[in-house]
């Protein structure tokens, strides 16, 4: 049942040139997302999330290089595009919520003149239209005294409101898709609540796609429908959040399921970490990269890489033994 | 108990129990300076205003709060990192807010840290064992170089490390496997107390859970106490047999921790806990959300009367008036709020 979705990312192959050699930080990844859709992309530090994100912004650094696969927007290949055809969907069509909020907004310039900016760029609005419409935006929002804030620099604010101004300046031109790369990670506990709030309720209003990328499983089950689990560059599980959390049917997305303290269960038991250490992108050992720290691991795990299969349901992991992994007690997940 | 009459923040000791660490009414006062040439102090950030607990023999506190709560600053202040404004810590009955430094150095060896950044607290340019010796070679606790190095490699082991190991540099380590180098190093003089800021929380989930494990198993092992500092409240959960939270310098609530996530009093500690995303959608659809509007004041101006008032769903005009010391609502179950 292959539909046409919003923004597609088929089969996508990211290269990284280092002094190690070739690094392979996204080997081969597909998803998709459509309007009112929250997707989230899940790994720890290094498995390719935050990559895949950037190649589909046109935004990565210039050791990096997409060597093959596509990005569908609409029906149009986005690595096809040329710079300034590209530079009329970034920020228009698809835009993007960093994670630190501290180092994204310019310094110099204040936080009326970044968001009116784009207002001016892609909207054709003069200087007092989009001083009009940033205000609104800052009062969307939810910052106070927004015509104070409309002269201040970036450091006059607090984390969390520059968070809400990049928010602001995501959602200025209203595109269909907003791509937040660990958006909260930065913040406090209530400010991370606030800004996901806010962030799920405007992308839900305004029927966007939104796309996040975590690695709090917590953040995830709030507030995503579907869910990506990435490792070692490779999506490793995909389906809807519930049948993810559930039926986990990748050993990896188990394992870090069993590594987190709950904060709604008392510690019954130590904590079961994965073992090892998260593999060297530059040496990936054969077959399936999470094969040496895996306790299901069979003779063939080190020598064909498992693909990722749809079971029929959407809902798909990439394992040679997921039919036989053992049941999951709702105790220990 | 002196202090603990002045103070107004209560959950002190009651003495019976085997307490290793008495914080009584610490206060800890930075100044803030104006004028480059003849600087004068024209104010002070409270960063702690006068917090009291224990901890007892073996068990793990854990002092929960968001940034620029005070938390850090309270297990430096009582590691005596910098002299406290005003209070006492009484730590295995000695008050170190008054001895002397020749004695506060014998008392460093039974108190230790482990930081939060396993990349800026390892000296990049020692290698993993002398780094884990230091300790060793700084209160002269071993006689000979091949103690040490004896003592070392032991202290490889205990945490989990291959002591072959010992050669290579911090950058050669793993984020995990250096934090497990700053535990051996806090490790090296058989502390009884450490304090642990935020020890986890720069490392990946699934690395998390091993260095987590390693606290458990090397308590267990050594009868450690530990002052666990941390913003993550799962974890808390997890390690912590106590909990305190603060907001803003102050302690507003103290609890034992199944205590505390099943019966949170104070409005803070539920606004906390409410935030904290549970990983399990069934759960999620179904949870009510309790959002707390505005953002942390700034310690330099902090709130008149109750701390927590301008952000607090259930504030009155009693709130304005004085900040509420801790109040023991049910047995070892202290808050500090009027409307409780």
């Amino acid at each position: 049942m292959p539909m046409v979705r919003l923004l597609e990312v088929d089969d996508l192959h990211v290269e990284f040139t280092t002094d190690s050699g070739i690094v392979r930080a996204v080997d081969g990844v597909s998803y998709g997302v459509d309007l009112g859709e929250t997707l989230a992309i899940v790994g720890e530090s290094g498995c390719g999330k935050s990559v895949s994100a950037l190649s589909i912004m046109g935004l990565l650094s210039s050791a990096g290089r997409v060597r093959s696969g596509q990005v569908l927007f609409n029906g149009t290949n986005l690595l096809k595009l040329s710079n300034s055809e590209m530079r009329q969907v970034r920020g228009k069509q698809i835009s993007m919520v960093f994670q630190e909020p501290m180092t994204s907004l310019n310094p110099l310039l204040t936080v009326g003149r970044q968001l009116s900016e784009i207002l001016e760029l892609h909207m054709g609005m003069n200087g007092r239209q989009a001083k009009a419409r940033v205000i609104e935006l800052l009062e969307l929002v939810e910052i106070t005294d927004a015509e104070r804030r409309f002269s201040q620099y970036p450091h006059h604010l607090s984390g969390g409101m520059r968070q809400r101004v990049m928010l602001a300046l995501a959602l200025s031109c209203q595109p269909k898709v907003v791509i937040a790369d660990e958006p909260t990670t930065a913040l406090d506990v209530t400010i991370q609540a606030q800004i996901l709030e806010l962030m799920k309720n405007l992308t839900l209003e305004f029927g966007m796609a939104l796309i996040i990328i975590t690695h709090n499983l917590g953040v995830v089950a709030r507030y995503a429908d579907s869910v990506n689990i990435m490792y070692a560059g490779r999506v490793v599980e995909g389906g809807t959040a519930e049948q993810v959390y559930i039926d986990p049917r990748h050993p990896y997305t188990r394992g870090l399921m069993n590594s987190v303290p709950r904060p709604d269960q008392a510690r019954t038991a130590k904590l079961q970490p994965i073992e090892g250490q998260p593999p060297d992108l530059s040496n990936l050992p054969g077959g399936c990269s999470f094969r040496p720290r895996c306790p299901f691991a069979i003779e063939r795990c080190s020598a064909d890489i498992p693909p990722l299969v749809d079971a029929g349901d959407g809902h798909s992991s990439a394992c040679w033994v997921s039919d036989q992994l053992p049941p999951v007690s709702s105790h220990s997940c | 108990m002196q202090a603990q009459a002045e103070g107004t923040g209560g959950a002190g000791a009651d003495g019976g129990e085997d307490v290793l660490l008495d914080v009584r009414g610490l206060k800890m006062y930075f100044p803030v300076t104006a004028g480059a040439l003849f600087p004068k102090t024209v104010g002070h950030i409270k960063a702690i205003d006068d917090v009291s607990f224990f901890v007892k023999r073996g068990e793990t506190l854990g002092l929960v709060g968001e940034s620029g709560c005070g938390k850090t600053t309270t297990g430096r202040a009582i590691l005596q990192f910098f002299k406290p404004t005003g209070g006492q810590v009484v730590f295995e009955g000695r008050d170190l807010t008054t001895i002397h430094a020749e004695e506060m150095r014998k008392m460093r060896e039974r108190m230790q840290i482990v930081f939060q950044d396993p990349y800026s607290s390892l000296n990049p340019r020692m290698t993993a064992g002398q780094i884990i010796g230091e300790p060793m070679v700084v209160h002269r606790s071993v006689a000979s170089k091949a103690e040490r190095q004896e003592r070392v490699a032991e202290l490889f082991n205990v945490v989990g490390l291959n002591p072959s190991m010992g050669n290579r540099f911090p950058h050669e380590f793993s984020g995990g496997q250096r934090q497990r180098i700053g535990i051996a190093r806090a490790l090296a003089l058989n502390p009884s107390f450490i304090v642990c800021d935020e020890p986890v929380s720069a490392l990946d989930v699934s690395i998390q859970a091993q260095v987590i494990n390693l606290f458990e198993e090397l308590q267990e092992e050594f009868n450690l106490t530990y002052l666990f500092i941390a913003h993550d409240l799962s974890v808390v959960r997890h390690i912590a047999d106590r909990i305190a939270v603060m907001y803003l310098g102050h302690i507003v609530e103290i609890a034992p921790s199944e205590e505390l996530y099943a019966n949170p009093l104070h409005p803070y500690t539920q606004a906390l806990l409410s935030a904290v995303p549970i990983p399990d959608p069934r759960i999620e659809a179904t949870r009510k959300r309790m959002l707390v509007k505005g953002e942390i004041p700034s310690p330099l101006n902090p709130p008149i009367g109750c701390v927590f008032h301008p952000r607090c769903p259930l504030m009155t005009e009693e709130c304005r008036a004085a900040m509420p010391g801790l109040r023991e609502v049910t047995p070892g179950h202290w808050a500090a709020c009027i409307k409780v």
